[in-house]
């Protein structure tokens, strides 16, 4: 049985990851992207990952996931102890989004973050003309049942990333189920294009 | 493999160390003529790259699965242990040992003092977790495997896993620890002394010799059980289990067991005393009270891992055990962490308190067989 093709979103970050490094994988599910640049990276790949079931999956699969979540349990590790730590689909879940964004880059060299964009043109639109809270493909959703509880646009999150000094080394532009695409980070175009964005990350200071 | 197979499969028995293999101790102190019973099941492999040691907990032993032969009741882990389960006799070479200060047959407190004749009684010397996982590695490497593919232990059984991966990282690859913690908490070690309280309080106790005397302080024996017992329980599982439902219709308006909770702790108690060894129980007790990994490491339990780096660890816990509670195994995950070793965690949602590392948790067992199942499958690549 062949895997099914990876998501457009994984082969971006295995295109970005260096072959060999050490990677932690936050919120990493039943580990398929982990399995992915295991496979094709050859990293020394750790997870995390808030569902048993999912820890289970994991464990099947050979790999190295611990039960917790990124608000609580990223603080326990040491300074510099993965080249990247992978944030997919999850800082605007988290509870402390700022705080969080500076762990991944203490415990990592590097960050991979991605997020839905709520400067999308589809939820611009929603909130103009219906009144109502977007509700998208990356935002699939109703406000009441929505783990989203800090939903930010392209340009919320790339001027926090200059308030926090942190790089932005590469950013693509994420819709669903079309190849990632090169994007700039900082374009006023970008924050309407973009359903989604995934950024590669690493602090100015170093 | 059917199960008289892997009956026939099972071996073990007592191994007698000269006195030239003395039992070093951490108290100071040795036990020369060290004996340690234990048992086996499925084979070593030629490469000997397929023993599994599992570390049992404090009141359990080395029969682990199979009917014991003083209860007649199946193994403790027949749950997990046998054909077609995680740690199977027909792909595994299971070894479980009692451990030294026990009373299923290894040198212990009830065992004969070479010096007087007599069971050793409170002269036998202070023994820690430490001491017991020398006396495995002792074991272990007599039966001539260099390296054990894992060590897999709950409560008790999981402080030694600990352990053995401070202290021998070389002699296992992988490691599995079950409801435990890396140090006993002042509740811990609070339940213990009433227990320990409890025996030395029997006047049958005497002092610790009541071997020689031909008495037994099982009263207090089973009373220390009966405080044991509920710790090892949630508050849900009783309640689901007892309630405040009545052995008979009515009130006795006097002491008997009116509540079927009571009936069922003092049948605990009562069974205990037939398979266990008031003495090993404060020795081994004493051993857990003592357990603290992080502080025979400067006070830093990632420096107790810096060497087992490359051991791959599981670690387990249960929601409702209050016991040795998530937040124990956290630390000891994060620890693992720090130290940089392949650390996997996963919290069981179970009500059934600490005791669910040895009911049927379906968790459990996947969790198991995925991690040993992977770690076969590397360890055989590497």
């Amino acid at each position: 049985m062949s895997a099914p093709a990876p998501r457009e979103d994984f082969k971006e970050i295995a295109r970005l990851v260096r072959p060999g490094a050490r990677v932690l994988d936050v919120g990493c599910g039943e580990g398929t992207l982990l399995e992915l640049l295991a496979r094709e990276k050859q990293v020394d790949g750790r997870g995390i990952e808030i569902s048993p079931d999912g820890v289970s999956a994991c464990l099947t699969r050979g790999l190295a996931v611990m039960q917790g979540d990124a608000d609580r349990d990223l603080d326990f590790f040491p300074a510099g102890a993965f080249d990247y730590v992978i944030l997919s689909q999850t800082l605007q879940a988290v509870l402390r989004p700022r705080h969080v964004l500076g762990e991944l880059l203490r415990i990592g060299g590097q960050a991979i973050v991605s997020l839905p964009n709520f400067g999308h043109w589809r939820a611009r639109l929603d909130l103009l003309f219906k009144g109502r809270m977007p509700v998208t493909g990356a935002l699939p959703e109703a406000w009441w049942e929505t783990p989203n509880i800090h939903l930010c646009t392209v340009a919320d999150f790339t001027a926090l990333c200059d308030e926090m000094g942190l790089r932005i080394d590469a950013c693509a532009a994420l819709s669903e189920g079309k190849p990632a695409r090169p994007a700039k980070a900082g374009g006023a175009i970008e924050n309407w294009r973009a359903e989604a964005a995934l950024f590669l990350l690493s602090r100015r200071d170093r | 493999m059917d199960a008289r197979e892997t009956a026939e499969l099972s071996g073990g028995g007592l191994f007698a160390f000269s006195a030239e293999q003395p039992l070093e101790l951490d108290s100071g102190g040795r036990i020369e003529g060290l004996e340690i019973a234990y048992r086996t099941w499925g084979a070593l492999n030629a490469e000997r790259s397929n023993a599994i040691l599992v570390c049992h907990a404090l009141t359990l032993d080395q029969h682990v699965t199979g009917r014991h032969p003083l209860t007649g009741k199946p193994g403790w882990w027949s749950r997990l242990v046998g054909p077609g389960l995680p740690l199977d006799p027909a792909r595994h070479f299971i070894i479980c040992a009692n451990v030294v200060g026990g009373c299923m047959g290894s040198t212990g407190p009830s065992s004969i003092n070479p010096a007087t004749g007599k069971p050793w009684g409170l002269a036998f010397p202070m023994i820690t977790i430490a001491d017991m996982v020398r006396a495995q590695a002792m074991l272990v490497e007599a039966l001539g495997i260099d390296r054990l593919f894992a060590v897999v232990g709950g409560s008790m059984g999981g402080m030694q896993v600990l352990q053995w991966a401070a202290d021998y990282p070389e002699r296992l690859f992988a490691a599995v620890c079950i409801a435990a913690a890396a140090r006993h908490s002042a509740q811990n070690i609070a339940f213990h002394e009433v227990g320990r309280q409890a025996i030395m309080a029997d006047p049958d106790w005497r002092g610790g010799d009541y071997a020689s005397l031909g008495v037994r302080p099982e009263k207090g024996l089973a009373v220390a059980r009966m405080a044991a017992h509920i710790t090892y329980l949630s508050e849900p599982a009783l309640q689901r289990k007892f309630g405040r439902e009545l052995q008979r219709d009515g009130l006795s308006w006097g002491f008997d067991a009116d509540f079927q909770v009571e009936s069922y702790l003092r049948h605990q108690g009562e069974t205990f005393v037939d398979r266990f060894d008031a003495n090993a129980y404060l020795y081994i007790t004493r051993a857990m009270d003592y357990f603290d990994l992080a502080a025979a490491h400067g006070g830093s339990l990632a420096a107790a891992f810096q060497r087992a780096r490359d051991v791959r660890f599981c670690v387990v816990s249960f929601t409702s055990d209050w016991l040795y509670p998530t937040v124990e195994s956290r630390s000891i995950v994060r620890a693992l962490n720090a130290a940089g070793a392949r650390a996997s965690f996963v919290e069981i949602e179970s009500d059934r308190g600490h005791d669910a590392f040895l009911l049927d948790e379906p968790v459990l067992r996947e969790a198991l067989a995925g991690f040993l199942g992977s770690a076969a499958l590397a360890w055989n690549a590497s």
